[in-house]
């Protein structure tokens, strides 16, 4: 009875968890390296040493080169992922924090948190192309699908910038609460959903009206309200759900992306940062910058599943294959 | 590196005339934009920052120096983040400022500058100056941010209804500290405090302070500090034998300094009768900005500063930025630039501004001091940040920091 009963949990285990073929990279800003954790064993495999203060990071769209940014280093490393080894180094103007990359891996845009500045980078000269002038400590930086249009957020000129990838300057100006921090678009590319720190809120933005829809807040049970400090935002590729990373209120929320409403709050670890996505949308990581792990989250379940413990203070998660 | 970023020291050193320089180029683009009235013009927000310079004892510590443009460099510093901000809205900011010598007249200094059209002062001045200007009949009509003076009367029965004060007062320095030596269970302070007036009121919001939140002064004591060795070949052992004597006495968990001139309080540790910690004006010292601060982004701010200054931010500087960035706020949020709008939405409940310590920070309608978390820090780190965990309020948990509604005698009358 015993031994005919075992295959039917294993099933079951793994219906609940879907054991993934991915890899996740974690930049870890005070360890000075990035985590290489393994999707199906979730140990983690690797630790890559990678200059000064790595925060964002993010892989080509072939999934062969990861790029971090190193803060302190002031450039952009690059990782053979083959290799798991830094190849090259790319000029990125002064302290990048956070990039994206044109969907045919051929330019980087960078903030550059210390200059005003946001960095346009030829990755295969490895060389800067240019610089668009943006507010103070530009943070956030999103690409919209059709690589047309970058958005930045500068934190302390409380505005999202909307960029001409093509004429490479700002067309337009959104206002949002104070510290917005980070900003994603929509699949549809029909919107920019942009996180506030200080504001505590999340504004969602007509991306071609450059108007702002919807301002969505949060209020947990039992969590100062200055606790709630939303950064990390990522919304599912069907347009259904959105999930915010609300820093030291130690959890992520979970927003019905039409509603606008927030589902519930799933609580992670040690103020949680930023999010990442693995390629069919069934997980969420999240870096826990205090507790110095990543949570792992079960889309479909809605359920935080397990925590990995990485390096020190990690800052931003990327998920290959 | 050579600054404290904490407590109250205001000295100046030299004597530089009386200096009203504005920053020609924005001048001139207000100037043009005046001329010039069309839809695409840029309006320009003006602000003015006003200061007196005070000669005051060296530092104890051969570490400190005393920067002569302390204050004046955060000011500019937040006029450059505002522009940033401006040349995306068709705004743009000016600084004026006037460094008035010793003991000459301030508030000749302030009429000039409402002469040339000023409204809206960042006032660097001791609270007797705060008051001189803010009570002459043609200030009625202008806003003024207090970024130096710490006098709870001030923020009491000294209330005016044309200042704002950025800088914390010291009731909310003690309550920060009295929060977090409770979180420790240290309950029993012996407190020492100088002689100068500002000790004494620096000892008694100590004495509110243990009262508001349970703790008990065990011993009490007064020191005059200016009769010690300072810095004299042969000081340390006098001092070694002088500080025990001075800390010998009832038992306690803390050393409470009283010493804001900085004469004795850095002669405290190592030093007493009793190895404890010291808190207060010196040790654990209780300070809205600090350069052992990097939570919440405050990094970014202090390297701002240390390019622009070529030193590091204090406190005075930082009440100095955040003044700025307050108006700042305020014209970018309600495009305009007239100071009655501008006071309007500062003191009205939309106002927030960011100041690198994790939440908005507004201005407490009963008394115009602005409510904000205060940082802890010991020499080389920070040690915390108050309002501490289990300290709750009905409003906001920052004002358990500082005199409370039901509790001010202040009376806002313009």
């Amino acid at each position: 009875m015993r031994t005919g009963l075992l295959p039917a949990v294993t099933v079951l285990l793994a219906l609940a968890m879907p054991a993934a073929a991915e890899t996740i990279y974690v930049s870890n800003e005070k360890g000075n390296s990035v985590s290489v954790v393994d999707g199906q064993s979730l140990n983690v495999t690797k630790t890559i040493p990678v200059g000064k203060r790595p925060r964002g990071i993010l892989l080509s769209p072939d999934g062969k080169w990861l790029y971090v940014c190193v803060s302190d280093d002031h450039t952009i490393k690059v990782v053979d992922v083959a290799k798991q080894q830094v190849v090259r180094t790319l000029a990125s103007g002064p302290d990048p924090e956070q990039f994206v990359i044109s969907p045919d891996g051929s330019l980087i845009y960078a903030a550059n948190e210390d200059d005003n500045t946001v960095t346009i980078v030829d990755v295969a000269k490895g060389t800067a192309l240019g610089k668009v002038k943006v507010g103070v400590e530009p943070e956030g930086m999103a690409i919209s699908p059709d690589g047309k249009t970058v958005v930045v957020t500068s934190e302390t000129t409380s505005m999202v910038h909307f960029i001409d990838a093509t004429g490479r300057n700002i067309v337009g100006n959104v206002l949002v609460d104070n510290r917005p921090r980070a900003a994603i678009f929509t699949a549809d590319g029909k919107q920019v959903w942009a996180t506030a720190e200080i504001g505590a809120s999340v504004s969602v933005i007509d991306a071609a009206a450059r108007k702002v829809i919807k301002r969505i807040t949060f209020d947990i049970p039992g969590v100062r309200r200055d606790q709630i400090q939303p950064v990390g935002v990522r919304v599912s590729r069907d347009g259904k759900l959105a999930f915010v990373a609300l820093g030291p209120a130690n959890r992520v929320a979970v927003i019905d992306a039409h509603s606008f409403e927030v589902k519930s709050y799933l609580l992670v670890g040690q103020r949680v940062w930023q999010l990442a996505f693995n390629a069919d949308e069934t997980r969420l990581y999240t870096t826990n910058g205090v507790s110095n792990d990543i949570s792992v989250i079960d889309v479909p379940a809605l359920k935080v599943v397990k925590s990995v413990t990485v390096g020190q203070a990690p800052w931003g998660v990327a998920v290959g294959p | 590196m050579p600054h404290k970023g904490g407590n109250c020291k205001s000295r100046r050193s030299g004597g530089r005339g009386l200096l009203i320089s504005v920053l020609s180029a924005l001048l001139s683009l207000a100037t043009a934009a005046a001329f010039a009235q069309t839809a695409s013009a840029p309006m320009t927000v003006r602000i003015a920052y006003i200061t007196q310079v005070v000669e005051r004892a060296p530092p104890l510590s051969l570490l400190d120096s005393i920067p002569a443009d302390e204050g004046l460099l955060g000011a500019r510093l937040a006029i450059e983040e505002n522009n940033t901000t401006g040349s995306f809205m068709q705004q743009e900011y000016a600084l004026a400022d006037a460094v008035v010598p010793q003991g000459e007249d301030v508030a000749a200094a302030f009429k000039k500058l409402m002469a040339a059209g000023q409204t809206v002062f960042v006032a660097d001045l001791p609270a007797a100056a705060l008051l001189a200007i803010a009570d002459l009949p043609e200030a009625r009509d202008t806003l003024i941010f207090n970024v130096q003076a710490r006098e709870d009367s001030l923020r009491n029965a000294d209330c005016r209804a044309n200042v704002l004060h950025v800088i914390p007062n010291r009731a909310m320095l003690t309550d920060a500290l009295a929060q977090y030596l409770i979180w420790k269970q240290w309950k029993r302070w012996y407190l020492v405090a100088g002689k100068g007036a500002g000790d004494t009121l620096y000892a008694e919001a100590v004495k509110r302070a243990a009262r508001k939140f349970g703790a008990r002064i065990v011993e009490e004591r007064s020191y005059d500090g200016g009769s010690t060795a300072r810095r004299t070949d042969t000081g340390h052992a006098l001092i070694q034998k002088q500080m025990p004597v001075l800390t010998q006495g009832a038992d306690y968990d803390v050393l409470v300094v009283a010493d804001e001139s900085d004469l004795f309080g850095e002669y405290l540790p190592y030093r007493s009768f009793r190895p404890r910690p010291v808190v207060g004006t010196q040790g654990l010292i209780a300070t809205a900005w600090h350069r052992t601060h990097e939570q919440w982004g405050g990094t970014q701010l202090q390297n701002r500063f240390e390019k622009l200054a070529q030193r590091p931010m204090t406190e005075r500087d930082y009440a100095a930025w955040l003044a700025v960035r307050a108006v700042g706020e305020a014209a970018t949020r309600t495009m305009k630039a007239d100071r009655a709008s501008l006071e309007a939405y500062i003191r009205g409940d939309d106002f927030g501004v960011a100041g690198f310590k994790g939440q908005k920070l507004s201005f407490r309608p009963w008394d115009g001091q602005l409510r904000q978390p205060v940082l802890l820090a010991a020499a080389r780190t920070l040690v915390s940040v108050s309002p501490q965990e289990g300290f709750l309020h009905q409003r906001t948990e920052l004002d358990t920091l500082g005199f409370d509604k039901p509790e001010s005698q202040c009376k806002l009358k313009r």
